[in-house]
């Protein structure tokens, strides 16, 4: 083989190297979902199992709930409580009411955090509006149970606990219902 | 084609003036071209940099407003990396592999020329961003979403600065890797080749695997940002941190296609001006190999902060500990071969001896780091500036200054004025201290990084750091007149200025050395 058809041969790989790095890339997002969904990380729409639900009434926690909106989402949102006193391991209902202010339907999605960051992992949903996309007509106001218990292995300095949701627009799902053009999202 | 036609000195039928260097496919000029184009991006970069420096130089808002101030860190952190320390290597690569390792050219002279031109419309995009609605991206280099996904067009500027830069340096990448494995001449084998082809080899695999993958996560901020993907976004089932994870995969082997070619750089010139060979060369290549190797494994130590399990904390935190093994070889390495040598301490040797203090030093912070707990208190402090700008300046730049040096007069057949030089070396040495070792400090007390504004009790650290910003700026604009005096009316080179190089371009070729090398390839005993 010349030297000149040995480069190129050796071009052709490196080419093809590069190609099938930038499509590596594109495969770290399954692999990725993959990762969380085997270790159990970031399983925002699945309901939580629930082990033990041994309550100990000698411990009494403050749950606060927070509610957003992110961007410009016409929507208002909040809890119909603002905090309650909870004892690991009992299980509790809070209602969440959502109301749409605009005269377009569309859906979003909440996307719930905790704080402080560790009791994210004692924080079990049984039930909650953020395992499905939320469709609301113009107008319609819906209130949205969250059932939860929180794991008593929860560490004993943690006296209060944030439950904290922002409602994110679902893109393309506006619709226009007293003939007013789709705005922009 | 001409360059084949024209035997003995091949100038007389080139295109002279400005289409010369446009058409040019000749090695040493494309490796000039990549030199120059570095240099004057590093004085863009710093000038970047003397903005932040003169907004923090006082607490308060004074200079410039925060959205600026954001840009400028972000301008500042990209054109570095990709318009200044990757393409002065690349020049020296352009120079030096052939001449080393007894090849006549690159083995894709065209696509050599291909890939610096695309260089000058990246940095072009990158300057444009700056006057566009909304200005140039103010993410930080790394270019995180969800921000990214909301600037303005200044964001898609960037975005595609990078899928050009990106591509300049695969085709680089390829054009080297060629050159090595097919043009040595006969009897130069692989353990034969100098450490300066060793680490540009490695080099040029690490860019090959893991610049498309920075190309694919901005592709995939480009199509959240315009097509409705939502590879990102929360709310469409994405997840923020997936950027973080697809970009440090690129980011942290690309801190050692920084790193790397210094080295191979340094212990070119330790050796020669101690007159003794490389101690361990075959450490040093598997100790380089290692290193590249491990710099896959390790990518999250730079988000300990996401939320990962602690599990997963503790691997990164191993793994990254593990690379200061190979790194401790490399530094013992240098040491040994400075031991028992005959030295002497011209420029190159001073720079050479500055890196190996600063970034062993850099080194020994990045240690500190890696440790999962004391990382959750120092992330995105101060102390991280002062770690990378110890490894990055005083490891790159540094050992990038000792290459100029050291080759300049085989390059023009001129030495530069050896008293100034060591000026350069002082001045930058200290500036260079001054500036960054506060830093460390400021980290420790809490100092948040990309922030214009900071508390009253770092202000005294701050000024210090500014002043020092600026006398090291200035030692750069020093180093371009020595440099232009050099080439101007420097003294002539003597045929072996340094008696203690034996590479091939000091030893088979005259100086300066000729347009056209190694045309009958020299035999290697």
């Amino acid at each position: 083989m010349s030297t000149a058809e040995a480069n190129r041969a050796l071009l052709r790989k490196l080419v093809l190297a590069a190609i099938c790095m930038f499509g590596f890339g594109f495969a770290l997002v399954p692999f990725y979902d993959k990762i969380c969904e085997v270790t159990g990380l970031n399983q925002l729409q699945k309901p939580d199992r629930v082990s033990n639900t041994q309550v100990d009434t000698t411990r009494t926690l403050t749950v606060e709930f927070d509610s957003n909106v992110h961007g410009n989402l016409p929507w208002k949102f909040a809890a119909q409580e603002r905090r309650m006193s909870v004892h690991p391991g009992q299980l509790v209902q809070v209602v969440y009411e959502v109301r749409n202010d605009s005269n377009t339907a569309m859906a979003g999605q909440a996307i719930p955090s905790y704080g402080p960051k560790v009791a994210g992992q004692y924080f079990r949903k049984l039930d909650c509006f953020c395992f499905a996309k939320q469709e609301l007509k113009p107008g319609e106001v819906k209130r949205m149970p969250v059932v939860f218990v929180i794991d008593p292995g929860l560490p004993q300095d943690v006296h209060t606990v944030t439950l904290s949701y922002t409602f994110f627009e679902v893109e393309g799902t506006r619709r226009a219902e007293t003939g007013a053009a789709p705005k922009e999202g | 084609m001409e360059a084949v036609h024209a035997h003995e000195h091949g100038h007389e039928h080139h295109p002279s003036g400005i289409m010369r260097w446009v058409t040019t496919t000749n090695h040493k000029d494309i490796g000039t071209l990549y030199l120059w184009f570095s240099f004057t991006m590093f004085m863009v970069g710093g000038v970047m940099a003397l903005i932040i420096r003169s907004e923090l130089f006082q607490p308060g808002l004074q200079v410039v407003n925060p959205d600026f101030f954001n840009q400028m860190t972000t301008l500042h952190g990209l054109i570095m990396v990709f318009g200044a320390i990757m393409p002065a290597f690349v020049g020296f690569a352009n120079w030096q592999i052939p001449m080393m390792s007894g090849a006549p050219d690159m083995a894709f002279p065209r696509m050599n020329n291909w890939s610096f031109w695309l260089l000058p419309p990246a940095a072009l995009l990158l300057i444009i961003s700056l006057f566009v609605p909304g200005g140039a991206a103010a993410a930080g280099w790394t270019l995180y979403a969800p921000l990214t996904v909301q600037l303005g067009m200044g964001m898609d500027l960037t975005i595609f600065a990078v899928h050009i830069l990106g591509m300049s340096s695969i085709m680089g990448s390829i054009n080297i890797i060629t050159t090595i494995l097919n043009l040595r001449a006969p009897g130069m084998n692989m353990m034969k080749m100098p450490l300066f082809v060793w680490t540009w080899l490695i080099t040029a695999y690490l860019l090959i695997a893991v610049m498309p993958v920075l190309a694919g996560a901005v592709t995939m901020t480009l199509t959240d940002r315009h097509f409705g993907t939502h590879f990102f976004n929360a709310a469409g089932g994405g997840d923020p941190v997936l950027f973080q994870h697809i970009f440090w995969f690129f980011g942290h082997p690309e801190v050692y296609i920084i790193a790397i070619p210094a080295f191979g750089v340094v212990s070119q010139v330790i050796p020669a001006f101690s007159r003794k060979p490389l101690f361990g060369y075959t450490s040093m290549v598997y100790a380089t190999s290692s290193i590249a190797i491990l710099s896959f494994l390790v990518w999250a130590h730079h988000m300990y902060t996401v939320g990962m399990p602690v599990q997963a904390q503790l691997f990164y935190m191993y793994a990254t500990m593990l690379i200061a093994v190979p790194t401790g070889v490399k530094v013992f390495n240098w040491v040994a071969t400075m031991w028992k040598g005959s030295l002497t301490f011209e420029t190159p040797m001073l720079f050479a001896i500055g890196f190996l203090f600063l970034f062993t030093m850099g080194g020994f912070s990045g240690l500190v780091l890696s440790i999962t707990p004391v990382d959750i208190q120092l992330h995105d402090t101060y102390y991280v500036v002062a770690h990378f700008h110890y490894v990055m300046v005083a490891g790159a730049l540094f050992s990038a200054f000792a290459g100029v040096y050291f080759w300049l007069p085989k390059w023009t057949g001129r030495m530069y004025d050896e008293t100034l030089g060591k000026w350069h070396f002082w001045l930058t040495m200290i500036f260079f201290n001054v500036t960054f070792f506060v830093q460390h400090f400021l980290g420790l007390a809490g100092m948040p990084r990309r922030i214009p504004d900071y508390a009253l009790q770092f202000a005294d650290f701050n000024m210090i750091s500014s002043i020092g910003a600026f006398g090291f700026g200035l030692s750069q604009v020093f180093f371009l007149y020595i440099v232009l005096k050099a080439i101007r009316s420097g003294e002539k080179s003597p045929e072996r200025p340094w008696e203690g190089a034996d590479t091939l371009e000091w030893t088979m070729l005259p100086t300066p050395a000729p347009y056209h090398s190694f045309e009958t390839p020299p035999v290697i005993k």
